[in-house]
């Protein structure tokens, strides 16, 4: 569906994305995960015609995405990371006029705005304006503009930020319902949950570069175990998890030690160390994350 | 990527030109008002104020002298602020342009369509002003219906020159400038208000080589007087010649800020 190899953006001197290489298959969710600045948006650009490229290859159903922008765009669905609904029209207007903008003809055109409002539940708000509506609203009639060409990707930007809980398992279920009905879809995300839960494969960026790749639970598993015993961190803990063979870290005034076997090292810990308070908790995709873009804050 | 590349165009852009319609037919009333009123204001202003104490300006009243600068200002002031304030409203806040990017659309049909929009803002303001003239009887029939076509041209030529102002101020308060340093001194200096041979050589020539209202204020009153001016071949020539360049330059620059 997507094929990158070497794909690089530079603004200038900056590099944007540093030579990167991936391939999405039909019918996957494929996540994009990094810190800010890392690439992702670019990334997303350069899949959707609307930034060119300065190196690589990269081809969109099998098509070069610096001369067949127009077939590419047709077949694509987006979902941007900031609002561009219309707000001079209302929510069956925005749909109305995008729809004109694939050549659908307005009867056809109707029909399917009527199915789409129903799927994303707008249909009471069909003639409201768009300041009007909530941002979970927004989000939900940016999917249904993204599907009005009945695309064969979709893109999705940052689908959830700044939604409540609510609105956000909403879109998670019209996702997946999507990928059910043989949807490719490519998306970003800060949510590292939201990536565990939605996406078959993912890449997690930094600084312009894939940093690893993978199916979410293999990662966590690779990288990181199964489990997590989290310790306070005091001198005699330390001491004793260096006699041990046990992986570990540091992380301000706790230490997580990474393992599949949690009872064991619990077993050690109570026996051998002096400790305070220790937890057991699920390793999770935000581990793995952490542990490749590291715990300095972006901005 | 140079400045002047001939942009690729297809009957999509249309699309955005239906765009714009939609939304101005959502508030024709309000739009309709300005159109309306300014001519009205400038005329009752300039044509009884001022005209009482002017009677002759070229050899003619002076109501009849600057009806057609009124109509050709009307024009100008349609498209330029449409491709300006309004083409940079959705460009920047309301993200439109993005928005259909994202579709088989390219950047040069969105600014196309754009442009092709704002020109026929200026068909519609002169369709709105040339009634109201009409009932005065300061401009002549069936010559002044001409204008309506050739208000397309000219509102390309102002969209056009108002769009390449759009891609390159930083930001929507620097479109002021453009405002106060190219509109306001064409609006004095055109031979709109009196004529062009009271005004020294250097202003007269300055007027018409470079500031394009004179050249549709001498279509336009021509038209008006049904009097052909004899550099009426050569204005046209200069606003033909004029809207080429800005519009494939506009298209560039709008192009050469968007897409990175």
């Amino acid at each position: 569906m997507i094929e990158a190899d070497g794909l690089e953006k530079r603004y200038g001197e900056f590099i944007a994305v540093d030579n990167i290489s991936f391939v999405v298959n039909e019918g996957e969710v494929f996540g994009f995960l990094g810190p800010n600045g890392a690439g992702k948006t670019t990334a997303m650009k350069m899949i959707q015609c609307v930034s060119p490229k300065n190196k690589g290859k990269l081809e969109v159903f099998g098509m070069d995405v610096s001369t067949d922008q127009r077939k590419i765009k047709r077949l694509l669905g987006v979902v941007p990371q900031e609002s561009n609904l219309d707000p001079d029209f209302s929510v069956y207007q925005n749909l109305l006029v995008y729809s004109r903008y694939f050549d659908i003809p307005q009867k056809k055109a109707e029909n399917i705005i009527d199915e789409l409002l129903d799927f994303v539940m707008l249909k009471e708000k069909k003639d409201t304006l768009i300041t009007l509506l909530s941002g979970g609203m927004r989000r939900r009639l940016l999917l249904a503009r993204a599907l009005v060409n009945n695309p064969r990707l979709l893109v999705l930007d940052e689908p959830t930020v700044g939604l409540d809980p609510q609105a956000r398992h909403l879109i998670w279920e019209k996702i997946k319902k999507l990928q059910s009905l043989g949807n490719t879809i490519v998306l970003t995300t800060h949510y590292l949950e939201e990536a565990e839960r939605l996406c078959d494969r993912l890449v997690i960026m930094d600084n312009g570069k894939i940093l690893v790749e993978g199916k979410p639970s293999e990662l966590i598993r690779e990288y990181i175990g199964t489990e997590i015993v989290e310790a306070d961190n005091n001198p005699a803990v330390l001491d004793c998890l260096n006699k041990t063979s046990s992986k570990f870290e540091v992380v301000g005034d706790t230490i997580q030690v990474y393992t599949d076997d949690p009872q064991a090292v619990m077993n050690a810990l109570l026996k051998e160390c002096d400790f305070g308070k220790v937890i057991v908790r699920r390793a999770t995709l935000e581990d793995v994350f952490l542990k490749f873009t590291g715990r300095k804050l972006r901005d | 990527m140079s400045y002047f590349d001939v942009p690729k165009l297809t009957g999509s852009l249309w699309k955005v030109w239906f765009r714009n319609k939609d939304v101005f037919m959502k508030t024709i009333i309000v739009n309709f008002i300005p159109s309306f009123a300014q001519p009205l204001l400038y005329l009752f202003a300039f044509g009884f104020g001022v005209g009482n104490s002017i009677n002759v300006m070229e050899g003619v009243s002076y109501i009849r002298f600057i009806a057609p600068a009124l109509i050709a200002f009307g024009i100008m002031d349609a498209s330029f602020f449409e491709c300006t304030f309004g083409s940079y409203v959705r460009m920047y806040y309301q993200k439109t342009f993005d928005a259909i990017i994202a579709t088989p659309l390219s950047i040069e049909e969105v600014i196309a369509g754009e442009l092709l929009w704002g020109a026929t803002k200026s068909v519609i303001n002169s369709i709105i002003m040339l009634p109201i003239f009409a009932i005065f009887g300061i401009i002549d029939f069936p010559s002044s219906l001409l204008i309506i076509p050739f208000s397309f041209l000219a509102g390309l030529l102002f969209a056009a020159i108002g769009m390449c102002f759009t891609a390159i101020v930083p930001s929507i308060d620097s479109l002021n400038y453009p405002t106060f340093l190219f509109i306001t001194p064409m609006f004095l200096f055109s031979g709109t208000f009196f004529s062009l041979s009271l005004m020294p050589d250097f202003i007269r020539y300055f007027a018409l080589a470079v500031l394009p209202l004179t050249h549709v204020v001498i279509i336009i009153r021509s038209l008006t007087l049904s009097q052909p001016n004899p550099l009426m071949l050569f204005s046209f020539a200069w606003i033909f010649l004029a809207t080429l360049l800005f519009f494939v330059l506009s298209i560039n620059l709008m192009k050469k800020k968007l897409i990175v």
